[in-house]
């Protein structure tokens, strides 16, 4: 990966956010969201719009209304075998190709590191 | 003659070889329009007019339902009212600031004025038109500028776009527009050739990317989302915004530039505005 990120500190992180919203048992959603497995996690912000929304241009097998300008995304482990060619696709596709249609998500700051670690561990159980 | 012929031709030649070669507006349109005709072989020209409608069967049938009962039939009367009836506050009317007749005004749009050194819209001539004769300008990109640019554009059905850069200057707005359509922006760092040359026909979730070629030629439109009537320069907003860029203002220069060179891409296209979209 290319940064070894402590996931504790996204749990942490996670844990604040969802403290400053719900006062009421702030702990307790904490423990929940913590209970969620990252490929849950990594789903999640793969399909969200305002995430990765990588559903706009890929089919994804449990995501509706999937787009046709990228390739469907299957049998990821067998085609990366290098984990870590798979994180650098996602976190800058321009790197293989420099006119592509593909957000560079790392750099634009589209989606944390974190994030796209999560990403990596959900499209490759694809 | 001749002689003279191949030396400005190797003169050129040689000029152009450390430069980055510009193409003539004229071999863009060309390349363009093979570019399309290549990636949908079986679309005619002229049904590059319809939008995506051309390029996608669902699409189509859904859109040719619809126009059974045009959901802007009611705004191109009402357009058509507020052009033939509104009577300015120093008595004029918007036919004193029209030369043509009234299916023709539409087709002289979008065009350089040489003399002011800009490309000016339909939309902006009908409030230039009003702010001249002592009334206020309209909202840009709806309400009654959308339904007065329906009426002139439906009126102007079947005419074609023709589009010059007379000179220059005007190249200068064409070259504007041309980048802004190539380049990538926003945060999602797309351009929109990206979306609607290089990915036309394709979905991204359920939408199909509309051919750029012919974008023009049916705008105002109306959408469902919308519930009523967009200009052009409307749709550029929306698309901005859609990559996280930020919009730029309707009728701003860079809007303009971007119409001209669209314009200037479709030219020989049939005007059919205005046109219903999802
Ligand atoms: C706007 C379109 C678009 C979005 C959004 C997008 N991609 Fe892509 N993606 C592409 C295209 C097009 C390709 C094909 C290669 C290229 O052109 O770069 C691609 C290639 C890939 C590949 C390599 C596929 C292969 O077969 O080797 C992976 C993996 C991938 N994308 C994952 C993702 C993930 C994960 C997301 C969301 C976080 C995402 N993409 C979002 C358009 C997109
Ligand atoms: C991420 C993809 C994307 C980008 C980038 C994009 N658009 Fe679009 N655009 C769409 C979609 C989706 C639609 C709705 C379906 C369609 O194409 O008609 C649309 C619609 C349009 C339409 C209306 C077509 C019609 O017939 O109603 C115009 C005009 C247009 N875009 C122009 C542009 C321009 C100019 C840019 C760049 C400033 C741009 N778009 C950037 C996705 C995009």
């Amino acid at each position: 990966m290319r940064k070894k990120a402590s996931l504790i500190s996204t749990a942490a992180s996670v844990a604040a956010l969802l403290g400053s919203v719900s006062l009421a048992s702030p702990a307790l959603a904490a423990e929940e969201e913590g209970a969620k497995s990252i490929v849950e996690q990594g789903k999640e912000i793969a399909f969200a719009r305002k995430k990765g929304n990588c559903l706009a241009c890929h089919a994804i097998e449990g995501g509706e209304l999937a787009g046709t300008i990228g390739p469907p995304l299957v049998a990821m482990k067998m085609r990366y075998p290098d984990k870590q060619k798979l994180y650098d696709q996602i976190w800058d596709a321009r790197v293989k190709n420099p006119h592509t249609i593909m957000p560079p998500f790392g750099p634009h700051e589209i989606l944390t590191e974190e994030e796209i670690e999560k990403v990596v561990e959900f499209i490759y159980t694809l | 003659m001749k002689k003279i012929l191949i030396a400005a031709t190797a003169a050129l030649g040689f000029a152009s070889l450390p430069a980055i070669s510009q193409a003539s507006p004229e071999q863009d349109r060309q390349e363009f329009v093979k570019y399309f005709q290549d990636r949908f072989p079986d679309v005619p020209f002229q049904e590059f007019k319809n939008g995506v409608n051309a390029v996608d069967e669902g699409r189509r049938e859904q859109w040719e339902a619809n126009e059974e009962f045009p959901p802007y039939e009611f705004a191109v009367d009402e357009g058509g009212d507020l052009f033939n009836n509104t009577t300015f506050p120093n008595g004029k009317s918007y036919a004193d600031c029209f030369d043509e007749p009234v299916d023709n005004i539409r087709p002289q749009y979008p065009y350089f004025d040489t003399d002011r050194g800009e490309v000016v819209t339909l939309e902006l001539a009908i409030n230039e038109c009003r702010e001249a004769n002592g009334a206020e300008p309209l909202r840009w990109k709806k309400g009654d500028i959308a339904k007065i640019s329906a009426y002139l554009g439906y009126q102007a059905r079947g005419k074609k776009i023709d589009v010059e850069i007379p000179n220059e200057e005007a190249e200068k707005w064409y070259e504007r527009g041309k980048n802004h359509f190539y380049s990538k922006r926003g945060q999602l760092n797309i351009a929109c050739a990206d979306c609607h040359q290089y990915h036309s026909g394709q979905r991204a979730r359920a939408n199909v990317l509309s051919p750029a070629l012919g974008h023009p030629t049916h705008f105002p439109v109306h959408r469902k989302k919308w519930g009523g009537l967009g200009t052009l320069h409307r749709r550029y907003g929306g698309c901005n915004r859609n990559i996280r860029a930020k919009p730029l203002p309707a009728q701003s220069a860079e809007y303009r530039a971007l119409e001209y060179f669209q314009a200037y891409m479709s030219n020989g296209l049939e005007i059919n505005a205005p046109s219903s979209r999802e």
